[in-house]
């Protein structure tokens, strides 16, 4: 057992969780080995301007990636890229990779992230029918971005309608086909759909709702989009954004319990002592809701990322937050705190129907469990905090704009 | 390019070097200063880039626009000489700059 001490601890997934366990590892005083596995070909980067800067080519990969190289270097850890684990052996504490290696662990972190749900319908495989979660997705999307193209965006959620905005400044003609009677209706009240569809169809951009996508025609390239009533809208190219999976496969088939996620206690172990897991692939206990979620945002992917670290150095550190993200969708922000999930009434401040800023909280029974807030900071900031301490609010006063957000819990 | 110095709550100093038109932030994060957290990239979204700037160096930073603002009034630890680090795009002129970070950004 003795040699096995050097294995140390192996990351598989380089992306934000995985980068910011090795921040966290160091930070711990781990002075161990650390490899850390990603199947993409670029270090860990964030995602977020995927569907924003980077996409509309503002900013550069150096300015998108999460850290520089020597950072790697300096931190002592092994950055294996364009590697795929697929298979962990638990017994004899190793992983194996595509181009046949084992490496050892003494403590692993699952941090494989989620990828894009496909959809399978004839034509899915055309050229021109693109999806984004990588960088490598946006530089193919990228090709056909020119003023004048014809883009159909396939999913009303936020990447969806981010990608929307960002064509649309760039001088494409954009319409977005969304099968639920509103956007982002996963996510937020009919208040906020009602407000971005305002929005988007403003700045120029067709939303269809309640259109489901049947087919992709095109002869050698997609040319356009059959709709399940048969309509067809043409098209230059396609961005499909429907949704996630998370890369659960690998804990899968090693045995380790799997439902809805990778599930995690509040440390982030697995059901396996020498395993942990995080980011967007965990479902994990959350102590302010009282129960499990699976999310994905950069936040959680970033204090998993911390627990972990904590975690495999033998260090319990809970993960308990009050979940937050955010979208950017042309000169509009929007901040999201908490979950909305079951709540029985929503208060809006501020005027959605004309404004381009206000926000919706949103009660369960007085308690203060969610905000969306749309270029409005003092309502995010504030029910951040308000929300982490199930707050009682006054639905009158919230609604009234005259008084402070500061003031907004006194009686 | 301009140097800038950021300053631990601890004391403990790093002095780098950070290319015109980075932000603040990037010249932390990108030579491994610890004491920034940035978690939404410079988004503006999550104020834990926040930093304290000596009044001689404020006068000389471009205004706060009206997100930065409003984040910082709401931010827990923030002072009168708080900004968001993210907002802050490098110029020479800010070279031989000076900025302290807070004991926690969270
Ligand atoms: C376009 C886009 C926009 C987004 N915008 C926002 C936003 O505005 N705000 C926000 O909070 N969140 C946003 N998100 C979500 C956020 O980026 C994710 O929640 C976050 O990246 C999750 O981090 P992670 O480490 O769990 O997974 P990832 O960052 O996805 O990293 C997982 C990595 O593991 C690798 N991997 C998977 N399986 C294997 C294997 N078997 N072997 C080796 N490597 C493997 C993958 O290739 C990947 O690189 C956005 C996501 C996308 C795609
Ligand atoms: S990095 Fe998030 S507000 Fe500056």
């Amino acid at each position: 057992m003795a040699g096995q001490e050097k294995n140390g601890i192996v990351i598989i997934g380089a992306g934000q969780a995985g980068a910011q366990a090795v921040m966290s590892l160091r930070a711990e005083g781990y002075e161990g080995p650390i490899r850390l596995i990603g199947e993409e070909a670029e270090p860990p980067y964030q995602r977020p301007p995927l569907s924003k800067k980077f996409l509309a080519g503002e900013i550069g990969f150096d300015r998108v990636e999460l850290k520089p190289a020597e950072f790697y270097e300096q931190s002592g850890c092994e950055l294996i890229l364009g590697t795929r684990v697929t298979r962990i052996e638990r017994e004899a504490h190793l992983v194996h990779t595509g181009d046949g290696r084992a490496i050892g662990y003494d403590k692993l972190l699952i941090a494989t992230g989620s990828r894009v749900r496909e959809i399978n319908v004839p034509g899915f495989d055309l050229p021109g029918v693109h999806y984004l979660r990588t960088v490598g997705d946006v530089r193919e999307v990228q090709t056909h971005f020119h003023a004048g193209a014809k883009l159909v965006v396939v999913g009303g959620g936020y990447i969806g309608l981010e990608v929307a905005a960002v064509a649309k400044k760039n001088g494409m003609d954009v319409t977005v086909l969304e099968t639920a009677d509103r956007v982002m209706a996963r996510v937020v009240d009919p208040i906020v759909s009602h407000f971005y569809q305002r929005i988007h169809a403003e700045e120029g951009v067709k939303i269809r709702t309640g259109e489901t996508v049947a087919g992709f025609e095109g002869k050698g390239k997609v040319e356009s989009v059959v709709t399940g009533e048969g309509e067809k809208f043409p098209c230059d190219f396609v961005v499909v954004g429907v949704g996630i999976l998370p890369n659960v496969e690998l804990a899968q088939e090693a045995g380790l319990h799997v439902e809805n996620g990778i599930v995690v206690d509040e440390c982030t172990q697995t059901s396996d002592p020498d395993i942990c897991a995080a980011g967007d692939c965990t479902n994990h206990p959350n102590g302010v809701y009282g129960r499990r979620l699976r999310l994905e945002s950069v936040q959680n992917a970033i204090e998993q990322g911390k627990t972990a670290a904590a975690c495999l150095t033998g260090k319990a550190k809970p993960y308990s937050q009050v979940p937050w993200f955010w979208s950017d969708q042309y000169d509009l922000k929007l901040q999201i705190a908490g979950l909305s999930t079951g709540y029985t009434q929503a208060v809006t401040r501020g005027d959605p129907d004309h404004a381009r800023s206000f926000a919706v909280f949103y009660l369960k029974d007085g308690v203060l469990v969610a905000v969306d807030a749309v270029n409005r900071a003092p309502e995010f900031m504030m029910a951040r905090q308000l929300i982490a301490k199930h707050a009682k609010l006054d639905p009158a006063r919230l609604r009234d704009e005259t008084i402070n957000m500061k003031e907004i819990e006194k009686a | 390019m301009a140097k800038v110095t950021f300053i631990e709550h601890n004391g403990k100093e790093h002095t780098v070097e950070v290319a015109d038109g980075l932000t603040l932030m990037e010249g932390a994060t990108k030579n491994m200063v610890p004491g920034i957290d940035a978690d939404c990239g410079g988004a503006c979204a999550c104020a834990t880039c926040m930093v304290f700037v000596p009044e001689e160096w404020l006068a000389k930073l471009p205004a706060k626009e009206d997100m930065e603002e409003t984040m910082l009034d709401f931010c827990e630890h923030s002072e009168a000489n708080s900004r968001l680090s993210c907002q802050i795009k490098v110029t020479k002129e800010l070279d031989g700059i000076r900025v302290t970070m807070p004991e926690s950004q969270h």
